[in-house]
């Protein structure tokens, strides 16, 4: 690794809900880094808490106990509005269902998080053409409503709405669980593009092991805790 | 968020729901345009009231025999004809109260008027050479019955401009008709006179009248020996001497019909300024009731907002948590959807102030009821329905705001 900046630092994550009186622990205690310009895969049965994991690393959530740093700050402590501005200029999301605005052009799409940035509208077009020219999104339908789209160019769009923001860290939640093989393999592909020729730092979750393999590194959760953290890049060189 | 960001997002939210965007400004388009009308309407009877009251004369006091006032079609209440007031009495008043400035006595009916070959039915009214200045008429064409013809019994005519056209049809130069015959019950007339329109409407429309001599009515129409009178019409010098006025009449009225108890009086004398007030308060009331009834509609349309809202927000709750995820924060859920919210109100209030001013044209037009739509009426309907917006918005916007980003990502 050229860079040793740590993105991500967790120490001692834990995540408990109280659902109806009953105290469940999802999370038992997480610690891991992730350094600037890593492509990690976060794997898992149903039920590992990965997705809390996620949501905790997406700085949707804060952690019952533990301290989480992304780039630098401690988010731990911060109150919904700060979390907010962290998500706007630290994250870039990328969702198993796309959530792209329905009835909504690409371009729009692609904008929305610089509405909330106050970019102006020129820019923020320069932008989203850049980004989607990043993400390998055919330029000529930039204008075409969301709806139109196959899913793998919908997952693209999702891509460059992710990257608008230059975010320290993408988050992809199951980016190919709706896609079929071919198309998963696309947007996979384009991910690697990201991460290996632009160096942005990648957190990918997933329950399927075919498809952390992508990733450089993976860290496999299993009913709260970390069961293993290994290196695909030596596996894969093995091979 | 910049506030062009800002209009921007909420005009795609309302443009990409076109058709319920549209039901439901058109509930608030409906709750605005009958506030507005129902008090256009309102308020223009109320003028046109006062108006048509004033129009009569001023400074007028009216003296009516208390219970009959006419003399063709209405029945006696029951104590023999109760025809109280005669010109015997109109004679006393005149030589004994002071401050008048010039008297009327009439005696008026409905009669079927015979001309050539056509016919109608209006009001017959018996009145003296006094009329045109107390009851503000003027002559277009001919003259208005003279003393003469009162005191010879003379039997002429005077048409009101209404009755004109009714019986010579439109466009009948007034002057052609003077000099003609016309048939009253089975009395034979002249005509020698025309009115000018008044254009007035409501009770007692001038124009839809015929004048003939007072003594002409009370002999040939009403057929009877006592020379009663409908109403006495007093002009005051003054409006200061009214009320003077008033009291000594009724003294007089009193001691001439042996009556000792001013409750039991078998007249009934109406200061002008008293059928202005009262007639102003029941029109004012009723223009309250119109608005109220209006009113409703507009709550009904302000909580079709509400019900569109909080649909809006169940079916875009993964849109606010992608919102949330990217960066939005609690006041800015909170105000797109509060804006959005007060941009269908805003949109229905201008419509409905537009729809509101037509109707009030179209009823107008059509019913003859004079509207009016004032300016505190329209900025009151477009400050209601902004606030309607804001109360409405309110709940739906705040439900949005307060979703967890997580939670509505998983919306399904």
């Amino acid at each position: 690794m050229k860079k040793n900046k740590n993105i991500i630092e967790c120490k001692n994550i834990t995540k408990t809900y109280i659902n109806g009186g009953i105290e469940t622990k999802v999370l038992k205690g997480i610690s891991f880094e992730i350094k600037e310009g890593e492509f990690v895969a976060i794997m898992g049965p149903s039920g590992s808490g990965k997705s809390t994991l996620m949501h905790i690393l997406g700085a949707l959530d804060v952690a019952t106990s533990g301290e989480y740093l992304l780039d630098e700050h401690n988010v731990s402590t911060f109150t919904d509005d700060e979390l907010a501005d962290i998500r706007m200029n630290k994250i870039g999301f990328v969702f198993q269902a796309f959530n792209l605005l329905p009835r909504t052009t690409v371009m729009r799409n692609v904008m929305l998080p610089l509405i909330y940035q106050n970019v102006p509208e020129d820019e923020a077009e320069d932008r989203a053409v850049e980004a989607l020219k990043s993400a390998s999104f055919d330029e000529a339908r930039i204008y075409n409503l969301s709806n139109q789209l196959s899913g793998g160019q919908m997952q693209r769009v999702a891509i460059a709405r992710a990257l608008i923001n230059d975010p320290s860290l993408i988050l992809a939640d199951e980016p190919t669980g709706n896609l079929d093989s071919k198309t998963g393999e696309i947007v996979l592909a384009t991910f690697e593009k990201l991460n290996k020729e632009d160096g942005h730092t990648i957190v990918l979750i997933t329950h399927e092991p075919d498809i952390a393999m992508h990733a450089d590194r993976t860290i496999v959760l299993k009913d709260g805790v970390i069961i293993e953290d290994r290196d695909n890049v030596k596996l894969k060189i093995k091979k | 968020m910049k506030p062009y960001y800002f209009l921007k997002e909420v005009y795609y939210a309302l443009v990409s729901n076109k058709v319920r965007s549209g039901l439901t400004v058109l509930g608030i388009v409906i709750g605005i345009a009958s506030v507005i009308s129902m008090i256009a309407i309102g308020q223009g009877s109320q003028n046109s009231i006062k108006a048509s009251v004033e129009s009569l004369g001023s400074n007028l006091i009216i003296v009516t025999p208390g219970q009959q006032r006419g003399f063709g079609f209405q029945v006696s209440g029951g104590r023999g004809g109760a025809q109280t007031l005669t010109s015997a009495d109109a004679d006393a008043i005149s030589q004994n109260v002071s401050s008048i400035q010039i008297m009327d006595q009439e005696l008026n009916g409905r009669y079927q008027l015979i001309g050539k070959g056509t016919n109608t039915n209006t009001s017959v009214m018996g009145t003296t050479e006094n009329y045109p200045s107390v009851r503000n008429v003027q002559i277009d064409q001919g003259n208005f019955i003279s003393s003469a013809d009162v005191s010879n019994m003379n039997k002429v005519v005077v048409l009101g401009a209404t009755v004109l056209t009714d019986l010579f049809g439109d466009g009948t130069d007034p002057a052609s008709v003077i000099g003609q015959t016309i048939q009253i019950k089975t009395l034979q007339v002249k005509i020698i006179g025309v009115t000018k329109a008044k254009g007035g409407n409501g009770f007692n429309n001038q124009d839809d009248m015929v004048y003939i001599p007072l003594t002409t009515a009370q002999h040939y129409l009403a057929g009877t020996k006592t020379k009663y009178i409908s109403t006495l019409a007093i002009q005051a010098v003054d409006e200061q001497s009214m009320s003077d006025i008033q009291n000594q009449v009724t003294q007089l009225l009193l001691t001439r019909h042996n009556i000792s108890d001013p409750t039991a009086a078998d007249f009934t004398v109406t200061n002008q300024s008293d059928v202005v007030s009262t007639a102003s308060s029941v029109t004012g009331t009723f223009t309250t009731l119109l608005g109220a009834v209006a009113g409703i509609s507009l709550v009904v349309g302000g909580i079709g907002i509400m019900n569109m809202m909080l649909t809006t927000v169940t079916e875009r709750t993964r849109e606010i948590g992608l919102r949330k995820a990217i960066g939005a924060k609690r006041k800015d859920i909170n105000l797109q959807f509060l804006a959005e919210a007060v941009a269908l109100t805003f949109i229905g209030g201008a419509i409905g102030i537009l729809l509101g001013w037509i109707v009030s044209m179209i009823v107008t037009k059509f019913s003859g009821i004079a509207t009016q739509v004032s300016l505190s009426s329209v900025i009151l309907s477009f400050g209601v329905s902004a606030l309607i917006g804001v109360v409405f918005g309110y709940y739906p916007a705040n439900r949005a705001s307060k979703l967890s980003p997580i939670e509505a990502l998983k919306y399904e």
